[in-house]
């Protein structure tokens, strides 16, 4: 170790902690009201010490005027010789008035005190000054507020009072000054760590738990107090944050498994297909074939793939920018154009009830994309079970500023303990999975109408499914965009 | 045809301008963007081919390159990115038409065919006329041999499509994404009902066949005196 006396590990540990806490809000907003605090009391304590001082001032002056009012009184009666007599007979009283009155030539008539002025200068009111009693040594300088009078004939009167009573106020008020300030410095500093030390507490918490959530224990969660106070709110905010996160990732881990599943089992019948082709495709008619084939199986899991990714973009919201006011009217007849004919085809009535202005931020291709998918589970599983037929009915309409788009078909629907469950990936109702699909369907549509702020809704169209997508009406009407689009060229001109 | 394919990956950038060659155009091939943009200005090119990754110099930089050049040579673009948001970036900068990979050969033939005809100036001509099929886009009006035939405004625009493009492949996806507007993947044959409605309408017997179905590519319109 250096020569010198290092500072201990544990000393440089405390100065440590002090340097944090010294950095942290907390301590600085302590700090400063601490200091304005500090500031005020000096003000006030200073403000009651000059008030005091000038009360006792009055005081004095006030005593001092009521005995030479009483002093004139004995000279007017009396003339000189009582005066003289009076003073000499108070002089002696214990008391603190001093009296001293001297001849013209400045030589004392009667008197207690000596007063160390030139005293035959001074000119008559008010003044301060030294003066000492006579018992006493030359070095002992007393101070005392007199007044002094010319008497007619021409004798100088000075009368008195000691203000050691007054200095002593004076010393204890400034001496009760200092030790409040000191107090005040004290019981702030204390309460400046106490809440530094308890909010640093807090937030070391949170970093902990932090560290230890970034450090992979995803289950962590913030300490909460119940409280309520700020930091509480922060937790639970950040906590929320960190559900949504967890449910996500868990989302995710559960995708992944299902992408792993149900991408491996067409992977493993296009090898099959292939290694079979391979193997007993013997006219150039079968390998035609077995080709064919694989190509197909390759088309399905590239429609798997883009309707996962699809899925992932639009729960993970990125595509929300991509919301724009659409008249969603126009949207649900052209897919009911689209699929009229397919429907008829299928020996389905086909019925559309579409209302008008129906404005909603959307995206186009992803409405486009989930009532296409709604009318494609309506064919395949919309068909009566009692030997075909059936009807396929699209309702579109608003009420309560929410837009219902009704997919309802006449099958035989979905059970209401299975509804929650079609719309989870690659959840397909039919085990022996008969008809193709993807199982992605209905999950695309849920989450695109997540996107769009609204939701999927499957219910019972007794018999069948009625697939509605709602969502949230565009608050914009229809006929305030017209309003603007008026305005416009107006400017312009 | 003259056609430049700006694709990095060798085996599939050969692949795809083998198949060209065979489909009888002249396919040039370029392995990076920066070598890429100066072929496209050098050259005269009826279509453009560009993968949208690209080293040096990606594949929409140099579509926009192209453009600040008042080069108006058609593009079309091939993406691993199939999304929404993407195409849209895609076309607007400066790309003609959007491919996602990976893709049918047959879908990619049928789109840079389309592309060069769209260069055409008379393509957007007002009348078609493919054998004694004659279309009307003014008047609104289809007659076959002179005999009117009534039409669905969609089922009008369908045909229209398919005329603009006589002799030539055209697939569902396009037709879907030409006459509908959408860009995704019906999972079922709504396209074929369509088709198969409109060819009821148009077709006659003893008169020749127009509206071919073209096996594993999609559909051609095609005159039967040429």
């Amino acid at each position: 170790m250096a020569p010198g006396s290092p500072p201990s590990t544990q000393e440089r540990g405390w100065l440590a902690g002090l340097g944090r806490m010294a950095r942290t809000t907390a301590f600085k907003l302590s700090a400063f009201y601490l200091l304005i605090f500090a500031l005020f009391s000096g003000i006030i304590l200073g403000y009651i010490a000059w008030n005091t001082r000038r009360l006792l001032d009055a005081q004095i002056t006030e005593t001092i005027e009521t005995e030479i009012n009483a002093l004139a009184e004995q000279y007017r009666q009396g003339g000189l010789r009582r005066l003289v007599a009076v003073i000499e007979r108070r002089g002696r009283q214990s008391g603190s008035f001093l009296y001293l009155l001297i001849d013209s030539r400045g030589d004392a008539m009667t008197g207690n005190a000596i007063l160390r002025v030139p005293v035959q200068s001074v000119s008559p009111g008010w003044s301060e000054m030294r003066y000492n009693w006579p018992d006493e040594a030359d070095d002992i300088a007393r101070r005392a507020k007199v007044r002094t009078f010319i008497l007619p004939s021409g004798l100088r009167l000075f009368v008195g009072r000691d203000l050691e009573e007054q200095d002593r106020l004076q010393i204890t008020i400034r001496r009760a000054r200092g030790i409040s300030l000191l107090l005040v410095l004290l019981m702030g500093g204390f309460g400046a760590w106490f809440v530094t030390k308890r909010v640093l507490k807090r937030v070391e918490g949170v970093a902990t738990t932090s560290a230890a959530i970034m450090a992979g224990n995803l289950s962590e969660r913030l300490p909460v107090t119940n409280t309520n106070d700020e930091f509480d709110r922060l937790a639970l905010h950040l906590n929320a944050m960190l559900d949504r996160i967890g449910e996500l990732m868990t989302g995710l881990r559960d995708l992944s498994d299902n992408v792993a599943h149900d991408l491996r089992t067409p992977l493993t019948r296009l090898r099959n297909g292939a290694e079979d082709a391979l193997r007993k495709a013997e006219t150039l008619e079968d390998a035609r074939a077995a080709l064919e084939r694989a190509i197909e199986e390759s088309d399905n899991l590239l429609r798997i793939f883009d309707a996962l990714q699809m899925i992932a973009r639009a729960e993970s919201g990125n595509l929300a920018t991509s919301l724009k006011p659409q008249k969603l009217e126009e949207i649900v007849s052209s897919l009911a154009e689209l699929y009229e004919p397919l429907a008829e085809e299928a020996g389905l009535t086909f019925e559309t009830r579409i209302g008008t202005d129906l404005l909603a931020n959307a995206n186009r291709e992803l409405i486009g994309q989930a009532l296409s998918n709604l009318f494609d589970n309506a064919l395949k599983y919309g068909v009566k079970p009692e030997g075909g037929g059936g009807s396929l009915i699209v309702t579109a309409e608003k009420s309560g500023g929410q837009i219902r788009i009704a997919v309802a078909d006449r099958g035989e629907g979905i059970p209401e303990d299975k509804r929650a469950a079609v719309v989870e990936r690659f959840v397909r109702l039919d085990a022996s999975r008969a008809k193709p699909g993807l199982g992605l369907g209905l999950s695309l549509v849920a989450a695109v109408a997540r996107l769009h702020g609204g939701e999927l809704r499957l219910e019972d169209n007794a018999p069948g499914l009625r697939a509605v997508l709602v969502l949230p009406e565009a608050v914009g009407s229809a006929g305030r965009s017209l309003a603007q689009g008026l305005a416009l060229p107006e400017k312009e001109a | 045809m003259k056609i430049l394919v700006v694709e990095d990956d060798p085996e599939a950038g050969r692949y795809l301008a083998r198949a060209l060659n065979e489909a009888g155009h002249v396919a040039d091939l370029a392995a990076d963007g920066e070598v890429g943009l100066e072929m496209a200005m050098a050259g005269s090119y009826d279509v453009l081919v560009v993968d949208r990754m690209l080293p040096k110099r990606d594949g929409l930089s140099l579509i926009m390159a192209l453009r600040a050049e008042k080069r108006t040579t058609p593009v079309l673009i091939l993406s691993a990115l199939g999304q929404v948001d993407d195409r849209v970036l895609g076309l607007r900068a400066g790309g003609d038409d959007y491919l996602t990979k990976p893709y049918a050969f047959t879908e990619c033939l049928a789109r840079v065919e389309a592309l060069a005809r769209r260069q055409n100036p008379q393509s957007a001509q007002l009348t078609y006329k493919v054998g004694d099929l004659e279309l009307d886009r003014l008047a609104h009006r289809v007659s076959r041999a002179g005999e009117d035939i009534p039409l669905q405004p969609r089922e009008f625009r369908l045909l229209e499509y398919l005329m603009r493009h006589a002799g030539q492949v055209v697939t569902r996806t396009m037709l879907l994404e030409n006459v509908w507007d959408y860009h995704f993947d019906p999972q079922t044959n709504v396209i074929d009902v369509h088709v198969s409605r409109l060819r009821s309408k148009i077709e006659r017997k003893g008169h020749a066949t127009l509206l071919h179905t073209i096996r594993g590519a999609g559909y051609m319109i095609r005159d039967p005196g040429r």
